[in-house]
């Protein structure tokens, strides 16, 4: 592949994955359920690896898909699940004209540092990272060759946060439990005590006519039993009563055993 | 093709994110805003490191990233702690604690 080659397609690939990034971004921002927001910032995130890629760090590339959008964000989204999908933003302003004030300083603070950085960059000279690359045998083995020589201290350092990290997520989350879990006894103990009905429900009536979940159940007495209908039927009054004829003949034939 | 445009793109990516951390109210829609402008940090770190020709950018651009995964775990376990006692995860709560 010639030079001029490697250049469009990078161009594309840079117009492309820009393109999505920001798109993705300004869905972050503007989607109203945060479920939503985490989706697009892991459009974004995907977007960023490819880039990365692009600029001759395919490390760095597999790492963002792997840590960023593998774990960071089902972290995120997992914890969206325990906090409640539902928690959308409110819309009140607490403080009178804070989005706008936060959009305007948003704005002004692109322009400021794209014109102070496109200041500084023109006329900068791009070496490339082939030779670096190639120094080590590949892109892997130089950053390696880094971490753990220059930057070993950091990378020690970097242990012992990661470390503290997960015992302040251990802390943070854990939850005293103030009496003793109760046992199968306990809960045996409760059930019966608490005066409601301590076995199964009765099963809803089976007849040659009706066998639905929404037939009561007749009692040896004649009369139909309200909870053997499931609770949900009979919240919406939806239970089928049972004909005259059958509560008739049901008695004639206890009545009928007795005598 | 010139990394500044790279640069460019994160100062863009940098500043959504920073209008996400002023406007939005849910603290974990903010957290993920702040994960974008590091991401955004990040990108600006492998262009430079492109742009000078060695890989001190990149390298620092990975422990970024392990700051910013130890991070999440300790903010969000602060938002699951914050929910558990007051049942919301807006960040308009917290300001009772003043009181």
């Amino acid at each position: 592949m010639t030079e001029v080659d490697a250049n469009t397609g990078e161009q594309i690939v840079f117009w492309v994955s820009a393109t999505l990034a920001v798109a993705g971004a300004l869905g972050m921002v503007l989607s109203r359920k945060a479920v939503h927001s985490a989706l697009w910032v892991a459009l974004t995130m995907i977007n960023l690896a490819i880039l990365y890629v692009a600029n001759s760090a395919p490390f760095l590339g597999m790492v963002q898909v792997i840590v960023y959008t593998g774990a960071v964000m089902m972290l995120f989204l997992f914890v969206l699940m325990v906090v409640g999908v539902d928690s959308s933003d409110s819309l009140i302003e607490t403080i009178k004209g804070q989005r706008l004030a936060g959009i305007l300083f948003g704005l002004g603070m692109a322009v400021l540092l794209i014109w102070t950085i496109g200041h500084g960059l023109t006329g900068a000279t791009t070496v490339g990272l082939d030779a670096a690359n190639a120094a080590d045998g590949g892109n892997v083995q130089g950053i390696a060759n880094l971490i753990f020589t220059r930057y070993l201290l950091v990378f020690e350092l970097t242990s012992a946060l990661l470390i503290t990290a997960a015992m302040g997520a251990m802390v943070l989350a854990h939850r005293d439990r103030w009496r003793p879990a109760p046992t199968q006894r306990d809960l045996a103990i409760a059930r019966v005590r608490g005066g409601g009905h301590p076995g199964n429900l009765p099963v809803p009536g089976s007849y040659a006519r009706h066998n639905a979940v929404d037939t009561p159940a007749i009692l040896p007495d004649g009369s139909t039993s309200d909870i053997s209908v499931p609770a949900p039927v009979r919240a919406r009054a939806d239970e089928r009563q049972l004909d005259r004829v059958d509560i008739d003949e049901v008695r004639e034939i206890t009545e009928g055993r007795s005598e | 093709m010139n990394p500044s445009n790279y640069v460019v793109l994160a100062t863009v990516l940098f500043s959504i994110g920073a209008v996400g951390v002023l406007v939005r109210r849910n603290a974990i829609v903010v957290f993920m805003s702040i994960e974008l402008m590091l991401n955004a940090a990040n990108l600006a770190f492998v262009a430079f490191s492109r742009m000078n020709g060695n890989l001190d950018g990149q390298t620092v651009a990975f422990f970024v990233m392990v700051v910013a995964a130890a991070e999440v775990v300790v903010g969000l376990a602060i938002i699951v702690t914050i929910f558990r006692t007051r049942r919301s995860a807006s960040i308009d709560e917290p300001n009772l604690l003043k009181y």
